[in-house]
């Protein structure tokens, strides 16, 4: 057992930080991560993604664990991690491809037709074409496969009819991918169809979510009467469920891999400065207790990440154990920002960034986290997924299983 | 990065597993826990035969030889069992002393007889109610003799050696005290968890000789604490698991409302709760025994942020396997107490986790002012 670099991923990562060094300018290691719920990025941040993404792909270092014939590296899963590591600490354009590269490209490579992998995945991989997800509706998020957008056969081409929603950069987009009902007098898991799908079609109108930080960084995206070419559907007729999963599964491992660390610096820091009691925060026990009780969770997470990932460096598949790190993690960090704002008083009800400590950084990450409790799997799927798939406890009761679609009652998608 | 045990280490632990599934099943606890025999001598004996006593000594002094990684997997193997042995004091504590700070002298009197398991060793550090700074230590070196009260001592009543922490002129000291010798008086106390066996030693004149360096006893007892932090972290987490195992067993054959009740979304997401605190706890265990093994500078951080993990883990594995269990759950005949007083006594014996929480940000301060 060895927590280090094994000699081989220490020269990896020397090159990596060599490359970096040449091509982008280091962050200072004191500077505080952006908060991973992005915001609208503006067409110049677009842009500039898009000229960070070409240079990494034309001198070797973009989608690392693609096949070669795609444009990756053949690399492992390892070898991404150290890349992503290193990468984070430079000043680098916003990653807007972690959806299309973790998520929609394994998908097309295992579900896609020989054209389609021609057609799309160099683009994608050399990010000049952007890909964002249609999956969640208004009325189907933890429960996916309820979804109602409609997929009606015209010829040879598709007429998409529905709203989707919670699509992390669809504004920008090129390309989305879409889960549809093609067949509502089929089971509910049997009458999806996914498909590829222009975003500049006629009918697709993208309107920006305002969520509760003020951020915009999802979106609504409707479909009237939209026209999808036969020849952009992923997978069989009906068989769209199937094809989704994959997407899902690769959702799990790109959130993943990301997450422990923690901001515990940051936060000494603050205790430091604040006052309590008559002497600094970090002096009383109660502050004390806390950091340390957030501290060893961070940890512990932080290495089940790691174990994680060195199985599946040594072949294993990732597995629903995963869990563990979003289901924890997530609303730690609600947890953590809540208690940053308590250690600030009164000041802690401020926004201004001038007199706020650190920037407000603890208030943006406490109106930000809710998000993070619900995009990729609510805190209650995650625990569900520990208790069937870990634990083998009993599946849930489900009344809509063995009814077609049609006759499955739903409810308005409320207000 | 790789953090894989090796299939060695894993077979070690197998291997562990089996023997003690065949010779300590829960009964075998139970059996200690409500008579007055202190532990199990058969169980003891059969440990020492298998060689985990002396696993991470060198052969030389009568040990297996083999490494921290196979003994923190023994740990966990006789944690899940709820041995009722006194094998965290002798080894954890006494053995690893010994290990550390043993002249090669002392290591060649005392070794051996820990790992034959002829002589049980323990660390006598308490000295009454909270977690006490060494500065407030009463038991006092006079010209080589101990004198005062240590309380509480796990396993003091069993065993023959003690490491005793002592102030000693301007500072403290760690000794080694023969327990079956002259100026010693202990006796055996109720215990929380009677499947482990505490004592109050009295030390009148008991001779005493020093174990590391002089003035140096509240550093080594530190450190000493550290490493043991780890090896019970994965007794602990051992204990942990078994308990959500039974839990999940339990609660997936007992119908309520035609349905076996570990069907009701509470109780999965409570035992996904419990199961993502083992991971936590076992993740930060991963960590802290490597760092153990290299003895590298990660340990002393670590080593609190398994303890307070294992510790908070084995606590709340043995709280909701009682609630879950229901009005069984509570009951003598049931086995959940002996979990429930386990876990409580583990979690307290190197000190609360409340103090080793204290403790990681002390150590987390410094590092940020390094």
């Amino acid at each position: 057992m060895d927590f280090n670099d094994t000699p081989q991923e220490a020269e990896f990562r020397a090159r990596c930080r060599a490359w970096l060094e040449a091509n982008a300018e280091p962050l200072d290691p004191n500077e505080t991560a952006p908060n991973p719920l992005g915001e609208r990025e503006d067409a110049g941040a677009v842009a500039a993604a898009k000229a960070w993404q070409a240079k990494k792909f034309d001198e070797g270092w973009a989608v690392l664990t693609w096949p070669k014939e795609y444009g990756g590296q053949e690399m492992g899963r390892m070898e991404a991690v150290i890349w992503n590591q290193e990468e984070a600490k430079f000043r680098t354009a916003p990653n807007i491809y972690t959806i299309g590269h973790g998520m929609l490209g394994p998908t097309i490579m295992a579900h896609g037709s020989d054209e389609q992998k021609k057609r799309y995945l160099r683009d994608m991989a050399r990010g000049q074409e952007i890909w964002c997800q249609l999956f969640s509706e208004p009325a189907a998020g933890s429960d996916l496969a309820g979804l109602q957008t409609r997929a009606v056969r015209d010829g040879d081409d598709w007429v998409l009819n529905g709203q989707k929603i919670w699509s992390t950069g669809a504004h920008y987009s090129d390309w989305g991918m879409i889960v549809t009902r093609s067949d509502s007098n089929a089971v509910k898991h049997a009458g999806l169809t996914y498909f590829i799908v222009d975003m500049k079609s006629p009918g697709i109108e993208i309107r920006p979510i305002r969520q509760i930080n003020g951020g915009s960084g999802f979106n609504e995206v409707f479909f009237t009467d939209v026209r999808v070419p036969g020849s952009n559907q992923l997978g069989k007729e009906g068989d769209g469920w199937r094809v989704a999963i994959t997407t899902l599964m690769n959702e799990r491992v790109a959130i993943g891999a990301g997450s422990g660390g923690g901001r515990f610096r940051d936060l000494l820091r603050l205790a430091r400065t604040a006052r309590r009691g008559g002497r600094p925060a970090i002096e009383d026990s109660a502050v004390r207790q806390k950091i340390a009780d957030f501290y060893v969770t961070s940890k512990g997470l932080q290495f089940t990440g790691y174990r994680t990932l060195s199985a599946i460096s040594r072949g294993a598949t990732p597995g629903p154990e995963g869990s563990v790190g979003k289901a924890v993690g997530a609303p730690m960090a609600q947890q953590l920002a809540s208690f940053a704002l308590e250690i600030q008083g009164p000041m802690g009800g401020l926004l201004e960034d001038s007199v706020v400590p650190q920037e407000a950084l603890w208030q943006d990450s406490y109106l930000g986290s809710p998000g993070l409790r619900i995009a990729g799997g609510t805190d209650e799927i995650l625990k569900n997924v520990i208790a069937e798939r870990v634990l083998g406890l009993p599946p849930e009761i489900r009344v809509d299983k063995d009814r077609p679609f049609r006759d499955v009652p739903t409810g308005p998608p409320g207000k | 990065m790789n953090l894989e045990f090796s299939e060695d280490q894993k077979f070690v632990q197998q291997t562990a597993r089996d023997y003690l599934q065949a010779h300590a099943g829960l009964e075998v606890c139970r059996a200690v826990l409500e008579s007055d025999r202190p532990y199990d001598p058969d169980l003891w004996k059969g440990v020492a035969e298998m060689g985990w006593l002396g696993a991470a000594v060198p052969e030389e002094y009568g040990g297996a030889g083999l490494g921290y990684l196979e003994l923190v997997l023994i740990a966990q193997e006789v944690g899940r069992a709820l041995a009722p042995i006194p094998f965290s004091s002798s080894v954890y504590l006494a053995t690893e002393a010994l290990l550390l700070f043993g002249s090669d002298e002392q290591r060649r009197e005392h070794l051996p007889g820990l790992c034959s398991g002829e002589r049980i060793g323990t660390f006598a550090l308490f000295e009454g109610v909270g977690d006490p700074e060494p500065a407030e230590l009463a038991v006092e070196l006079r010209g080589g003799r101990l004198h005062g009260e240590k309380l509480p001592v796990l396993d003091g009543d069993v065993a023959g050696l003690a490491v005793v922490l002592a102030k000693d002129g301007a500072g403290t000291s760690l000794v080694l005290a023969d327990l079956e010798g002259e100026g010693v008086e202990r006796s055996g106390l109720r215990s929380f968890d009677p499947s482990r066996s505490q004592a109050r030693i009295a030390f009148d004149g008991a001779p005493a000789q020093l174990l590391g360096s002089a003035g140096q006893g509240a550093a080594q007892a530190e450190r000493l604490l550290d490493r043991a932090a780890v090896m019970m972290g994965f007794e602990q987490v051992g204990g942990a698991e078994r308990a959500l195992e039974l839990t999940k067993e339990f609660t997936m054959g007992r119908y309520a409302f035609g349905r076996p009740v570990a069907s009701f979304q509470v109780l999965k997401h409570r035992m996904a709760d419990t199961y993502a605190r083992n991971t936590i706890a076992l993740s930060n265990g991963y960590y802290a025994a490597w760092a153990l093994s290299n003895d590298n500078d990660e340990l002393p951080l670590a080593a609190c942020s398994v303890r307070v993990a294992a510790s908070d883990a084995f606590r709340l594995a043995s709280e909701e396997m009682v609630q879950m269990y229901g009005g069984v759950g509570f009951t003598w005949e049931y086995d959940c107490h002996l979990f429930y007083r386990r876990a409580r006594l583990l979690g307290l014996a190197l000190g609360s986790a409340d103090a080793w929480r204290e403790k990681l940000i002390r150590r987390l301060e410094a590092r940020e002012a390094a």
